[in-house]
């Protein structure tokens, strides 16, 4: 089916407008909150602390646990019913995958470094917003990181290659395929990629090779937050 | 040709960029990616000769051998005490390090220390597998009872102190309280009145809050004059 439009009126390989803010939950060690149109997510990281039960321990590192959570009232007005689901669960894990590349945690044998990913509104693209957030509040939290990890939907709607699709255009009735990719920006090494639906090779490569410009403007963005925060500490 | 890409004492991020060429090396929290040397953590850089070093602007605090900490006893063992530092383990107090006294066999540790307690200790040594030893053997260190404990960042405890203590002997004339300054983020407060403690620890409140502000102490100095007119009244 033909897509000729976008439904919101934007150009096919443009992003919802962002923002992002380091340091919002004091509590924590590290936190940030990133916002890609309606879509807001907020990281909280906490430890490193002793990891129990001590079987799930590593002695080469600490374990980095990923929580991903859709509030009861960010859906569409459906109540998301709270607490651990089968894709939350699969969601949390593949976040943290896309961590571990560029996160050192071997200073801390033995222990845990918890990720809680909250999402207070949800219009698409949720695991992609948790990233970009959990890797500002990773950073925030003084964590070795090899790189920022960004991360963007893209996509296929109806026949069109799409950036960062909201829920209306994953919903399209012509058909659509969301692909989730996280990136590394600095060497644009991928370390996430999901797909669900049937794409052809040539649309696959399109699709990524728009995501990837799209990271590059989040890093700007998520670069822009943590200086920010730090510049004023360091002035002094 | 090689060539600096920040300043020093410039707050980098991870993934920064931080020199180009072979004549600089990667210290902490840097590290080598062909012909970069590149940042991987948020901090200050800090250039030492040819190395490039980036300091932790955040973070849990990260223990260092002497350092001076309150920890809170959190358990025995039949010849040590655990206690929380505020790091990802527990410390471990021993006895033969806890306390001069001849310890006669089958007596109770918990007439020393008892869980709960808080303790003002030196961290003796550090080793890579994260484990603490700490020590009471040493000036000043000793069981605190009384006061109140409040919590800075580790990373701003050098503010809270000042030049030359300057900031800390500000709070302890103004308010008339005793402080003892962990390098772990705790600080203990006991004052003469309640509301002497109150007065020290907001001011403790104010410095982590407007840490990166210049002229702090006299900043802390006019809140404090401010408020102990308000006491004595």
């Amino acid at each position: 089916m033909k897509y000729t439009k976008r439904l919101d009126g934007r150009k096919f390989d443009e992003m919802r407008p962002m923002s992002a803010q380091v340091g919002v939950v004091k509590n924590a060690v590290g936190s940030a909150r990133f916002q890609i149109g309606k879509t807001v997510a907020i990281a909280a990281v906490y430890g490193p602390k002793d990891l129990f039960p001590k079987f799930l321990q590593k002695p080469h590192g600490a374990v980095l646990r990923c929580n991903y959570n859709m509030m009861a009232f960010s859906g569409s007005g459906e109540r998301v019913r709270p607490g651990a689901n089968r894709r939350s669960k699969e969601i949390s894990m593949v976040i943290q995958k896309s961590f571990e590349p560029v996160l050192d945690l071997s200073e801390f044998p033995k222990a845990v470094v918890d990720v809680y990913i909250e999402l207070i509104q949800t219009d698409a693209g949720t695991r992609c917003a948790g990233i970009c957030a959990a890797s500002l509040a990773l950073a925030d939290a003084g964590f070795d990181m090899k790189d920022l990890v960004c991360a963007i939907s893209c996509g296929l709607v109806g026949d069109q290659v799409v950036v960062d699709l909201d829920k209306t255009e994953e919903d399209f009735e012509g058909g659509a395929v969301d692909i989730p990719i996280a990136v590394l920006p600095r060497t644009g090494e991928i370390t996430l990629l999901q797909l669900d639906g049937e794409i052809s090779k040539a649309d696959l490569a399109k699709a990524i090779d728009h995501g990837k410009e799209a990271c590059k403007k989040i890093y700007e963005l998520q670069q822009a937050a943590l200086r920010q925060k730090y510049a004023q500490e360091a002035r002094a | 040709m090689s060539k600096l890409l920040f300043e020093e004492r410039q707050v980098v991020i991870p993934g920064d960029a931080l020199a180009e060429g072979m004549d600089f090396l990667p210290g902490k929290g840097a590290f080598r990616e062909g012909e970069h040397i590149i940042s991987s953590r948020v901090g200050l850089l800090n250039i030492s000769g040819r190395i490039l070093n980036v300091m932790p602007l955040s973070g849990r605090y990260v223990p260092r051998r002497d350092d001076i900490v309150i920890g809170y006893v959190r358990d025995m063992s039949y010849s040590s005490w655990f206690v929380d530092v505020g790091y990802a383990y527990e410390a471990s107090l021993s006895m033969k390090d806890a306390t001069a006294d001849f310890i006669e066999r089958g007596s109770s540790l918990s007439d020393y220390f008892a869980v709960g307690e808080v303790i003002l200790t030196r961290i003796s040594n550090v080793t890579k597998e994260g484990n603490i030893d700490l020590t009471m053997k040493g000036p000043g260190l000793r069981k605190l009872s009384g006061g109140k404990i409040v919590e800075v960042t580790a990373s701003k405890v050098p503010r809270v102190v000042g030049k030359q203590g300057s900031m800390i002997s500000l709070i302890k004339d103004k308010t008339g309280c005793t402080l003892f300054v962990g390098q772990n983020g705790r600080i203990w407060i006991r004052g003469p009145s309640p509301e002497a403690e109150k007065l020290a620890s907001d001011a403790i409140q104010l410095i982590d809050e407007k840490a990166h502000t210049s002229g702090l102490t006299e900043r802390v100095g006019v809140f404090l004059e401010k408020h102990s007119l308000e006491i004595k009244q």
